[in-house]
């Protein structure tokens, strides 16, 4: 058994002192202990930007992509290994403004991709920028009057793109983080967990205050039932999609690996590729 | 008796062109014709004129040829397009519902014969495509019963009676036609063929055939004309093999998710067309600085932008071989035939792993579409090489903190490659300079360091490489070296013969190997000929411009085509003797 320390390797992330990135990693490495998997065992895919560089901070197989792509490179891991525990990561703007055709497709798709999203409402790397997660005014270097676009909703939006994990976090609370991507790794299927990480050197607006003073736990509003997808939609529109805990999840939905006609329970990297001479001759006997 | 002839049938697009050649040329195929079909086609899935251009000899070629012998016409814009390309004397044979008419001037027989009339006393006008095959059996003097196996492929699913009623059709249209044309038509009876059973595909079954022969098992992709074929053969076929075909949102998560597949050991390809080649350069960057292999098929069609997307071009070639940010070794193979096709595809999968690169197999519509006999594909040739690809169990066990050298500076560039779930191999990998370890560095020494150790790794690959350019050199002293690339193969060595006869000495070579390079290959050949003319469908000499970077030559003469078809025999060799005759030689 491994513990979350074997999940942690010697490099320093360089993120800003306070960034909430710190916590979330420290949930990845102590969810996948929590699961039973081992550093050889897991895949970190990431995207590009602050976040992004999660890949190389925990201690396991990794790939730092490419900006917005963490996802399709994601589920082409797992569609080469199944035994793999796959997990994607990235910023708001990796997820939801680049790669949002990706985002949308995955949910949909539902193959067993775990997505965490260190959602900041800007963008950090390139030092302050809006995004697609910013509120309407929101002042940026980009836009300096005030961001004049509409946030997007992304936890509606996986609910109708048919997701069949959808949960939301925020960076403080590593306890019910780490909980939540663990159940999302258990889940069969794709699982998008969007955490708030404030952004403590651009983002003055959406700070550890702001989220403590405006976020609703889940946990407190009674007879709250994540299987129940009309109940989690009204939810999320009367609290303007600031809450947090399991949205939603559907344990019924058949993952994609599973419903792929003679897909093997065997990693595919695993087995043989070459093909006996019978096999070929069907083959190209077909052509004639 | 002859032994090669044109037939070409027409009409509007959805009502069975494309079937009727297939099954006229299928037949002959299966008595040891040789077939070599172009498809003329647009961007919409009914209407519009559409033919299906088919050569049939006894021969192997692998060219249209200039004119036409014979047309089949369901409408008289088929007649009007294409009745300039019929050969003094030739036959068009015309529905006679449509009440065809001979345009003034031209010189051909016009039989109207009643094909749907007859086929909906027989059952259903549907098969008035099967009256048109018998009548064009009976002109050039084939059995209709070579048509019985055929058409119980297509059929028999549909019944048996569906099968003989087809047969029916065939029959009824060839005797219909024998006593029309009595006496009435020149000779296009055409010599018995070898009966050697061959097979018939396209390049595009050559290159799906050959990816999972390869190995291949993943393929995620987004469909593109001319390209579909690759993804719709391996979503029939991989199953079987354990695979899958993902049809994904765009090219980008295509040439992505094939990236994320090779990274964890498994071969995956994903096929596409100009507008696919230029979402996915971004990721081709990713797979060159990663050293993860990847394999992309680029089945050219008319660019820019949306261009022409149903027709011949060959203009993607410097997008291919310069394509993507920054420097990274890549290869661009060009099959020129479709057998190429089917090795070369296999050999990209090899020269992806062996050297950790992405590999672009470029091809062209004519060579990605046109269907054609094929010699035997040999088994024995099928070899499966992966490299510095580390398949053992365990690895030596790794000191705390310290990752696996996936990118260990090693003298061929190429370092040992181990995939997620692999004991004891754990690295990282970025698109971030990195280093041995694959963590991120900026610092100098390791970036010269790591440039270097990529940028050599196909420092072999020209070498090592199997025929990097086909060579028809006769002569030593030869008037013309003609260089082309994909599918114009076929229609040079068509071209070569007149050339003889007109006294000039022409060598020729296709060049296979697009990059690296095949400088030295090419060099010799240029230094056999006092003139060097490359012949190519795009509008800026992409071939001759790499020629005159690459090579040591006085001056390099192009001859273009650019209007969407492909060349035809007749067209280069005027062209080429014009060179020779008024050209600076």
């Amino acid at each position: 058994m491994a513990t979350f320390k074997d999940f942690r390797n010697n490099v320093k992330p360089n993120w800003c002192p306070g960034c909430g990135d710190f916590s979330i990693q420290a949930a990845i490495q102590r969810a996948a202990a929590n699961v039973g998997t081992i550093p050889e065992e897991l895949a970190v895919v990431s995207g590009i930007g602050c976040s992004g560089r999660i890949s190389g901070y925990i201690n396991s197989y990794g790939l730092h992509g490419i900006h917005g792509r963490s996802l399709p490179i994601a589920q082409g891991v797992k569609m080469a290994n199944r035994e793999l525990t796959v997990i994607a990561s990235g910023g708001d703007g990796d997820g939801f403004a680049i790669g949002m055709g990706h985002t949308i497709h995955a949910i949909r798709r539902n193959i067993d991709v775990t997505y965490i999203v260190m959602d900041n409402q800007i963008y950090g790397l390139t030092k302050g920028q809006t995004s697609p997660r910013s509120e309407m005014g929101f002042k940026t270097k980009s836009t300096p009057a005030g961001s004049i676009e509409t946030s997007l909703s992304v936890m509606e939006m996986a609910l109708t793109a048919g997701g069949s994990f959808v949960a939301q976090s925020f960076s403080s609370d590593l306890k019910e983080l780490t909980s939540l991507i663990e159940q999302g790794i258990n889940h069969k299927g794709f699982s998008l967990i969007n955490v708030f990480s404030p952004c403590v050197t651009f983002n003055k607006v959406n700070t550890y205050d702001w989220f403590k003073e405006n976020l609703t736990s889940l946990s407190t509003i009674e007879n709250y039932d994540p299987n129940n997808r009309m109940q989690a939609m009204n939810t999320l529109m009367e609290h303007d999609g600031l809450v947090t805990g399991l949205i939603y999840q559907n344990k019924e939905k058949p993952s994609y690996e599973s419903l792929v006609k003679g897909f093997r329970e065997e990693a595919l990297s695993s087995q043989d590729i070459s093909l006996e001479k019978d096999q070929f001759d069907q083959l190209v006997g077909e052509f004639m | 008796m002859i032994n090669q002839l044109s037939w070409k049938v027409g009409g509007q697009q959805g009502e069975g062109i494309e079937s009727t050649g297939e099954i006229f040329s299928m037949a002959l195929n299966r008595q040891g014709y040789y077939l070599y079909g172009y498809r003329h086609f647009s961007s919409r899935i009914k209407g519009g004129h559409t033919n299906n251009k088919i050569r049939v000899s006894t021969y192997a070629t692998n060219s249209i040829s200039d004119d036409l012998d014979i047309l089949v016409a369901f409408d008289q814009e088929t007649i009007d397009v294409n009745c300039h390309e019929l050969s003094s004397g030739g036959v068009i044979i015309g529905d006679s519902k449509f009440g065809p008419k001979l345009p003034e001037g031209v010189d051909a027989k016009l039989f109207s014969i009643p094909f749907t009339e007859m086929a909906t006393e027989l059952g259903t006008s549907l098969m008035k495509n099967m009256v048109a095959v018998g009548a064009s059996a009976s002109l050039i003097g084939v059995s209709t019963d070579i048509f019985q196996s055929v058409v119980e492929q297509i059929f028999l699913k549909k019944g048996e009676s569906v099968v003989s009623k087809n047969m029916e059709a065939i029959r009824a249209g060839a005797e219909y036609f024998d006593k029309e044309a009595a006496g009435k038509v020149g000779d296009f009876k055409l010599d018995p063929a070898d009966g050697q059973n061959r097979l018939f595909m396209i390049g595009n079954d050559a290159i799906a055939l050959g990816a999972l022969s390869g190995g291949a098992r993943f393929m995620p992709a987004y469909p593109i004309t001319p390209a579909s074929e690759i993804m719709e053969y391996l979503i029939k076929k991989l199953p079987e093999y354990g695979g899958t075909v993902i049809q994904t949102e765009d090219e980008i998560a295509a040439c992505t998710m094939a990236i994320g597949a090779n990274y964890t050991g498994v071969r995956s390809l994903t096929a596409s067309a100009g507008p696919g080649l230029s979402l996915m350069m971004e990721a081709i960057g990713l797979s060159g600085i990663t050293e993860t292999p990847l394999v992309i098929v680029d089945t050219q069609r008319g660019g820019p932008s949306t261009g022409l997307p149903t027709k011949q071009e060959q203009s993607d070639i410097f997008a291919m071989i310069y394509g993507t940010h920054g420097e990274i070794p890549k290869v661009v193979m060009a099959p020129s035939t479709v057998e190429e096709a089917f090795y070369d595809t296999i050999e990209a999968f090899n020269i992806a792993e062996e050297y950790q690169v992405p590999v672009i197999i470029m091809t062209d519509l004519a060579l990605s579409l046109g269907k054609q006999t094929v010699n035997p594909l040999d088994f024995e040739k099928v070899k499966i090489r992966r490299g510095k690809l580390d398949t053992s169990e365990e690895l030596p066990e790794l000191d705390k903190g310290v990752y696996f050298k996936r990118y260990e500076v090693t003298d061929d560039g190429v370092s040992k490659r181990v995939i997620p779930g692999m004991k004891h191999g754990l690295h990282h990998v970025t698109g971030v300079e990195h280093n041995e370890q694959g963590k991120p560095s900026e610092s100098p020494e390791n970036r010269v360091a790591q440039m270097d150790k990529r940028m050599r790794k196909l420092n072999p690959l020209t070498t090592k490489f199997p025929e990097p350019i086909f060579k028809d050199e006769k002569h030593d002293d030869a008037d013309l070296l003609v260089i082309g690339v994909n599918s114009t193969r076929g229609t040079i060595q068509e071209m070569l013969p007149r050339m003889e006869q007109d006294g000039i000495k022409v060598n020729h070579g296709q060049i296979r190997l697009l990059h690296p390079f095949p400088t030295e290959e090419l060099q010799g050949m240029i230094d056999k000929a006092k003139k060097v003319v490359v012949i190519e469908n795009n509008a800026t000499g992409q071939v001759a411009q790499l020629i005159k970077m690459n090579n040591k030559v006085d001056s390099v003469e192009s001859i273009l085509k650019y209007d969407g078809n492909p060349f035809l025999p007749a067209e280069i060799h005027n062209e080429c003797k014009e060179l020779f005759v008024h050209g600076n030689l």
